[in-house]
């Protein structure tokens, strides 16, 4: 019983950031029908752009993570400025190519830059765990819990009450309407990822200190967010913040219970399931004929 | 005469809206039977139904004495009811010969051993299929384009293509959904002269369409669909006749076609 | 006769059968047969057997990526399997599989293994077919992603079978029967080099004569326009599945030609970036073309080679993400029915 809820509290922890992953890809997928292939990357930019602001240039760390936030969104705007503009009549598949091909070379490109060796990002939370009854957690873990809930709180904020909220809203329901509605889609499209970007780059900041930061941590997560995503429905933003703390909860449950090397497996496992036994339920049919 | 098609109880609701609220009728074995209606009436969510690619809410439908429904479009077409679509639906990238090689899929048997090896009984049946594919392209007209990619094609051979895909397929009951829409008169007079000949030919064929001189020179049996609702069926002299046709085409505000019904 | 817009037989060129165009290719294979013999440099034929390798992954993955349109990302799956398989067969195995049960293999012959790799490899791709083309799209992609992510997990973990990370070692060379030698290991690099290229010849010719025949036609039929192809009577599932078998199959053969090759195998064989590599090579060479994949191939299995010493290994991946990028923003159809289409102009 106290392990489950030591795998409560951790799951919990998990699941935020994956939320805040999971909410970033299906609102790029959403408003604009994109397979984003390079949201890992952009988690493992959030994460590296911490460690170069904090151990490189010696910037306070709480200032590190809202730069580095900053610079995936930054990052983003300009994907979406560079590439996808110009792909926006351009088949689903043919956009998943150039994203895939995008995060190669962004990946790559980290790797250059950084080298493969993993690199630590010091954090001012001193590392004993607090105790609280059966359960111990550590106080960056808490910090990084507290973070994803005020981030994914302030993102639900922005889409209800803003006017770019509105009108991500507008497009993620009808495209076609809401450019009649005189929603200028150009810019939502480049707001969405941009924003979609920085949720993944903040996911990244925040976790980069809890683990080691290396050019490949965005391969796993780019992955777990397709999964997370999926659970929750392909383009639901609800779907996608349970979907994410779902992920925590079976990788930490699964993990704790049934086996710890195949931990990361489940997700997939999952996600193959889902889609194979129950495709109805998540594909809405859009197909239309005659 | 038996009845090669049966709707019995046919009930479709889309999203809460009711597109085809009861509606049974039949297609007697070698007839041309028109389904006509105003806009919205629910003919082609019917034609969907009978090839599989809706789901009925309620109703049967019965393919020669055998209940198809909720089959698979393929499984549907396997068995002998092929359609045309009311968009234009060719397979685009390939010649006009290659769309009529596809189309006549059903006419082969060739499995992967055939394919691989290129067995003699393989390449007996390709040249076969290929004669066949020409001869019904002779027979549309459309054999002087067959090395034109179909997309390429004028929009009045484009439609007379899709016509000869479903034709070519060699079904025993062939659904038009619309084959003269968007046509100019003469090619109209082209598009009847196939469906005819096509009927000639031993095929029983159900039509949607708008054009009501055509459906009224076509037509063994017409059936008079509104708002989701079987409303009359009969020769076309009957349907012509009766009043509630006219109050329903009159209501919908569709008056050429209305004086075209009671010419 | 070609259409009015000069596009008819592009990337077709089968259809368009000269004489040329029929001795062509048998020429192509020649000289490279004859290569070893005119320059044996060990160097060169190393590289050109490991790009053939790939050609034949990417022969397999246009299959499904070009001829029946499915954007089919696991196919480093089959890849794995067949060299895991393969290796698996050659080396012996002795597992408990539970209940106190053991299962154990004595080596095998390699060509054993060999075929074993290709059952194995096809098997996996009808699952994954009868699983995965029940949904499309978005969804398709990333179960396919998934199953290899799957199984490259269980090549990590099932350290009993794969040795995990440690890897499969000593896997023993490609071995068969040579007329006046009996069956022997192949381990000069000429004979594996011409084991590669007839593999990769057969590869072609299967593939070949599937999108030429009724089945291919289906395939295509599918792929131009999925409604309309159902409305005839093809049947969807059953095609797709055909397709991913034999594409399995065939990437299943590959995988064991690598495995007896570089004669050591870890869960890496599984990486996204194999399959990424694999997609570049038929998408730049012009997916649904015979001739793509074998273009793409030879491109992209020599620019490594090409790069090396020069630049950073990093550089050889960015350059295959730019590539990508490029070639599916400006030039979407690949190389050959762009080269095809300029030919008929000239």
């Amino acid at each position: 019983m106290d392990q489950a809820l030591q795998h409560l509290v951790n799951g919990t922890v998990l699941g935020g950031t994956y939320a805040l992953l999971g909410i970033g890809l299906t609102l790029i997928f959403g408003v604009m029908r994109v397979v984003n292939f390079t949201h890992g990357e952009l988690y493992a930019f959030g994460a590296y752009m911490t460690y170069a602001f904090v151990s490189l240039l010696g910037v306070n760390f709480f200032a590190a993570l809202a730069l580095a936030t900053l610079c995936g969104v930054a990052l983003g705007a300009a994907l979406e400025l560079v590439l996808l503009r110009r792909m926006r009549k351009a088949d689903i598949d043919s956009v998943m190519l150039v994203m895939i091909g995008a995060s190669l070379v962004l990946q790559n490109g980290e790797m250059w830059a950084w080298g493969g060796v993993a690199k630590l990002v010091p954090n001012p939370f001193n590392g004993s765990p607090l105790v609280i009854g059966p359960v111990s957690v550590l106080p960056l873990r808490l910090f990084v819990l507290a973070v994803s809930a005020a981030l994914l709180l302030g993102f639900w904020l922005m889409l209800d009450r803003t006017r770019a909220g509105v009108a991500m809203r507008a497009t993620f329901q009808d495209p076609e309407t809401a450019a009649l509605m005189g929603v200028r889609i150009g810019w939502v499209n480049t707001a969405t990822f941009a924003i979609g970007s920085g949720l993944a780059a903040a996911a990244g900041a925040l976790l980069g200190p809890v683990f080691m930061v290396s050019p490949t941590m965005g391969d796993l997560v780019g992955l777990k967010a397709f999964a997370i995503v999926i659970l929750g429905g392909l383009g639901s933003l609800p779907g996608a913040t349970l979907g994410g703390f779902a992920l925590g909860f079976v990788e930490e449950y699964a993990g704790g219970y049934l086996s710890t090397e195949y931990r990361d497996a489940f997700g997939f496992l999952l996600i193959i399931l889902v889609l194979a036994l129950k495709p109805q339920g998540l594909v809405p049919a859009k197909e239309r004929i005659g | 005469m038996s009845d090669l098609l049966r709707v019995e109880g046919l009930a479709v609701h889309i999203g809460g809206l009711v597109a085809i609220a009861d509606a049974s009728f039949v297609v007697p074995a070698g007839q041309v039977v028109s389904l006509i209606g105003p806009n919205g009436a629910g003919k082609t969510t019917a034609f969907n139904v009978i090839t599989g690619y809706m789901r009925p809410t309620k109703g049967r439908i019965l393919f020669d004495g055998a209940d198809i429904t909720g089959l698979a479009p393929d499984r549907i077409a396997e068995r002998g009811i092929v359609r045309s679509f009311q968009r234009t639906s060719v397979f685009t990238g390939c010649t006009v010969l290659e769309n009529a090689l596809m189309a006549l899929h059903r006419r082969g048997g060739a499995g992967l051993l055939g394919a691989l090896f290129r067995l003699p009984s393989a390449r007996r049946e390709e040249a076969r299929l290929r004669a066949e594919a020409w001869a019904m392209l002779e027979f549309t007209g459309l054999a002087e384009r067959a090395d034109t990619l179909a997309e390429v094609l004028a929009y009045g051979e484009q439609r007379r293509l899709g016509i000869a895909l479903a034709a070519i397929a060699s079904p025993r009951l062939l659904l038009l959904d619309e084959p003269a829409a968007g046509l100019n008169p003469s090619e109209t007079a082209a598009c009847m002269a196939l469906i005819r000949q096509l009927r000639d030919r031993g095929a029983t064929i159900l039509l949607v369409e708008h054009d009501m001189p055509m459906v009224m020179q076509m037509s063994d049996t017409i059936v008079v669909l509104n708002q989701g609702r079987i409303i009359a069926a009969g020769a076309p002299a009957e349907i012509r006749a009766n009043p509630e046709v006219i109050r329903a085409y009159l209501g919908s505000g569709d008056w050429q076609e209305a004086a075209h019904a009671a010419a | 006769m070609t259409a009015p817009d000069g596009r008819s037989a592009e990337g077709r060129g089968e259809l368009n059968r000269s004489r040329l165009h029929h001795y062509a290719p048998w020429v192509f294979v020649l000289v490279l047969a004859l290569l070893p013999l005119a320059f044996p440099d060990p160097y060169m034929l190393a590289v050109l057997t490991s790009a053939g390798i790939f050609i034949i992954g990417a022969i397999s993955l246009n299959l499904l990526l070009g001829y029946t349109g499915q954007l089919s990302l696991g196919h480093v799956a089959f890849f794995g399997l067949g060299a895991y398989t393969s290796a698996l067969a050659s080396l012996g195995f002795d597992i408990g599989i539970g209940f106190g049960l053991r299962i154990t293999l004595q080596p095998q012959p390699v060509w054993l293994g060999f075929i074993a790799a290709i059952i194995v490899a096809g098997g996996f791709g009808w699952l994954l077919g009868r699983l995965a083309f029940r949904v499309r799209g978005a969804y398709f992609v990333i179960i396919t992603i998934c199953f290899a992510q799957v199984l490259r997990m269980v090549a990590l973990n099932w350290i009993e079978l794969t040795q995990g990370p440690m890897a499969l070692i000593s896997i023993p060379p490609f071995s068969m029967w040579l007329p006046g030698q009996g069956v022997v290991p192949l381990y000069s690099k000429a004979q594996n080099y011409w084991l590669v290229l007839a593999v990769a010849v057969l590869a072609f010719i299967v593939v070949r004569q599937l999108v030429e025949s009724r089945i291919g036609r289906a395939l295509v039929a599918l792929r131009a326009n999925e409604s309309l192809a159902r409305s005839v009577g093809i049947r969807v599932t059953h095609y797709l599945v055909i397709a991913a078998v034999i594409s399995a199959g065939i990437a299943g053969a590959a995988g064991s030609l690598f495995a007896h090759y570089i004669r050591i195998i870890d869960p890496d064989v599984f990486l996204f970036i194999y399959t990424v590599t694999m997609v570049i090579m038929v998408i730049t060479g012009g997916k649904g073309t015979l001739w793509g994949p074998v273009v793409g191939g030879l491109i992209f299995g020599l620019v490594p080679d090409l790069l090396r010493g020069h630049a950073r290994p990093e550089a050889q991946w960015v350059l295959y993400g730019v590539a990508m990028i490029l070639f599916v923003m400006f030039l979407p159809r690949g190389i050959v029915p762009a080269l095809a289409s300029l030919r008929r102009r000239a």
